[in-house]
């Protein structure tokens, strides 16, 4: 099981004065309960191309084929294909619009076309998975906090059962705590619901803890596609095209320099001390 | 779908008509409507073709993209020329029961049509043209003397400014949480008249929530810049008429005079 992307086109308003090349040639194989992390500055193209994967725009050359089948042939079911790869939008919060937080999670199993039961049965699972309280259910959502929100519209995604799961800067907005928690609980779907996730951000530390490969747009071009490790390895060109490597490369890169000999392959703060420790003790 | 009614749309392009001063193309556009339906002869329709074709060469923005606009007004274009076409009393060259098509009829329709398509590219012209800020300060500038009489000319135009403003943002966040929806299964595009109705109600009010949302940090945003209406309020770029003004003026005139002395032929 898997999506494959090959030779991906996408040109916005062709033949007017905004006409804008917004993807070129993307190719890409994702597998089967990958984690990866999608990064690229603003206008990247990388909004559009998650767009793409589950048919909400159609490339203007090129195909995608999901577990086989190209999603461009006339008889391919689009809409199972959405209840497959779910999409969180940005601000996902914005899309509330139940009376209550319980219903509004409601509305994805429903146009599923499930039975009641069912229904509500994975809306309660879906709502458990973001960790909301039960006596939120009968809330609205628009009484929730920002980060309480965008959790119950994560849900709103999750109760459709989606065998991948795309999050467009899941963290956009919210407080270093509210981040956390967020980004905790995408790793444990991956991890307990064997989810394949696919992280849109702009922040390289975000990711770097839990994805196991980065993709890295650039003017609708993939740049890099690699494990976090090898990507931060080229922080001297991630800088050219507006992004930045986490901090800690750029302190183990210091420290080399100035002559001690740790490995410039930790990618976290955890993995640097360890590093800085190992070579401490010498 | 949204996107392509272009009536209204501002067409960025550096040409002669993007730099005339909005108040030279406000009056021009208004006189080329009333233009439109004073004069009474063929020669009328001549005269006004050449020139909003050639003001549509100078503005540089692609006819294409003009006429693409037409395509939300047809509606309009087919009932009045069916109207025409019907009603118009004259010579019957057709009749079947209670319809019946005169040569004054199909003439009418027609040369209707023809003047209502001027009207609608003019117009759009215009728009295409001109930023809607520039726009409003035209309209502001123009109306000035309607402050006489107690017009809140200031805030109008400043309501205008800003619902122009909104437009763009609005339709791009309707999209967005169109596609939202759509990605949780929601279906705008089938089933009856009732079935289409209930789907948009979770289009609408995320929509009117974001709407509300805007409008109020947009009024904070401006409390906090000390905005108090127009009194005393000064601008960045005052408008001031230029030679190239004074031109386009003329040539208005010079078109004018044209489609005057032809009526009288």
């Amino acid at each position: 099981m898997s999506i494959i992307v090959d030779k991906l086109n996408y040109i916005y308003s062709p033949g007017t004065a905004y006409q804008k090349h917004a993807l070129k040639d993307i190719n890409l194989e994702i597998l089967d309960g990958e984690f990866i992390g999608l990064i690229g500055h603003t206008g990247s193209g990388k909004s559009t191309f998650i767009q793409h994967l589950n048919g909400l725009i159609k490339a203007t050359s090129g195909g995608i084929y999901y577990n086989g089948e190209n999603i461009y042939d006339a008889g391919f079911n689009m809409k199972s294909l959405r209840s497959k790869v779910g999409l969180v939008f940005q601000y996902p919060e914005h899309q509330l619009f139940e009376t209550t937080v319980f219903k509004d999670v409601c509305f994805g199993p429903r146009n599923q076309g499930l039975d009641e039961l069912q229904v509500e049965l994975r809306a309660y699972e879906a709502l458990k998975m973001v960790g909301i309280d039960n006596d939120l259910l009968d809330a609205s959502p628009f009484e929730l906090s920002g980060g309480q929100k965008r959790r119950v519209a994560i849900a709103g995604v999750l109760a459709m059962k989606p065998e991948v799961l795309i999050l467009d800067e899941p963290t956009a907005g919210l407080d270093p705590k509210g981040r956390d928690e967020i980004l905790e609980q995408i790793a444990k779907l991956h991890t307990e619901s064997k989810l394949t996730i696919i992280l849109v951000s702009h922040s390289m530390e975000d990711v770097a803890k839990y994805v196991d490969r980065l993709i890295v747009m650039n003017r609708g071009e993939i740049a890099f596609n690699d494990t976090p490790r090898e990507v931060f390895g080229h922080y001297k060109e991630l800088e050219r095209i507006g992004l930045a490597a986490p901090q800690v490369t750029y302190v183990m890169n210091e420290l080399r320099k100035r002559g001690i000999p740790v490995s410039i392959k930790a990618t976290t703060v955890e993995e640097a001390k360890q590093e800085i420790l190992r070579v401490m003790k010498q | 779908m949204i996107r392509d009614i272009t009536i209204g749309q501002y067409y960025p392009v550096d040409s002669l008509l993007h730099k005339l001063d909005p108040r030279v193309k406000l009056i021009g556009t208004i006189l080329y409507i009333f233009s439109l339906f004073a004069f009474s002869n063929y020669y009328g329709y001549i005269v006004a073709a050449v020139f909003l074709f050639s003001i549509i060469k100078l503005s540089k923005v692609p006819l294409k993209f003009i006429l693409r606009g037409l395509k939300a007004v047809v509606v309009l274009f087919v009932f009045t020329a069916t109207f025409n076409l019907f009603l118009t009393p004259g010579t019957t060259i057709f009749e079947y029961g209670f319809i019946k098509i005169t040569i004054e009829g199909i003439i009418t329709a027609v040369l209707m049509t023809i003047r209502l398509t001027f009207l609608i590219l003019g117009s759009s012209l215009m728009t295409f043209t001109t930023t809607p800020n520039n726009l409003t300060d035209g309209l502001e500038s123009l109306l000035n003397p309607l402050k006489k009489i107690k017009v809140p000319v200031h805030e109008i135009s400043m309501m205008m400014s800003i619902a122009l403003r909104f437009i763009p943002i609005l339709m791009e966040e309707t999209d967005k949480i169109m596609k939202a929806q759509m990605a949780r299964g929601a279906d705008f595009e089938t089933g009856g008249l009732v079935k289409r109705a209930k789907s948009l109600i979770p289009l609408l009010v995320p929509l009117f929530v974001s709407a509300f949302r805007r409008a109020n940090d947009l009024a904070m945003a401006m409390e906090a810049r000390c905005y108090r209406g127009g009194e005393g309020r000064t601008k960045m770029k005052p408008l001031k008429y230029t030679r190239r003004d004074i031109l386009a003026f003329l040539v208005l005139m010079l078109y004018i005079a044209a489609l005057v002395v032809i009526n009288r032929l």
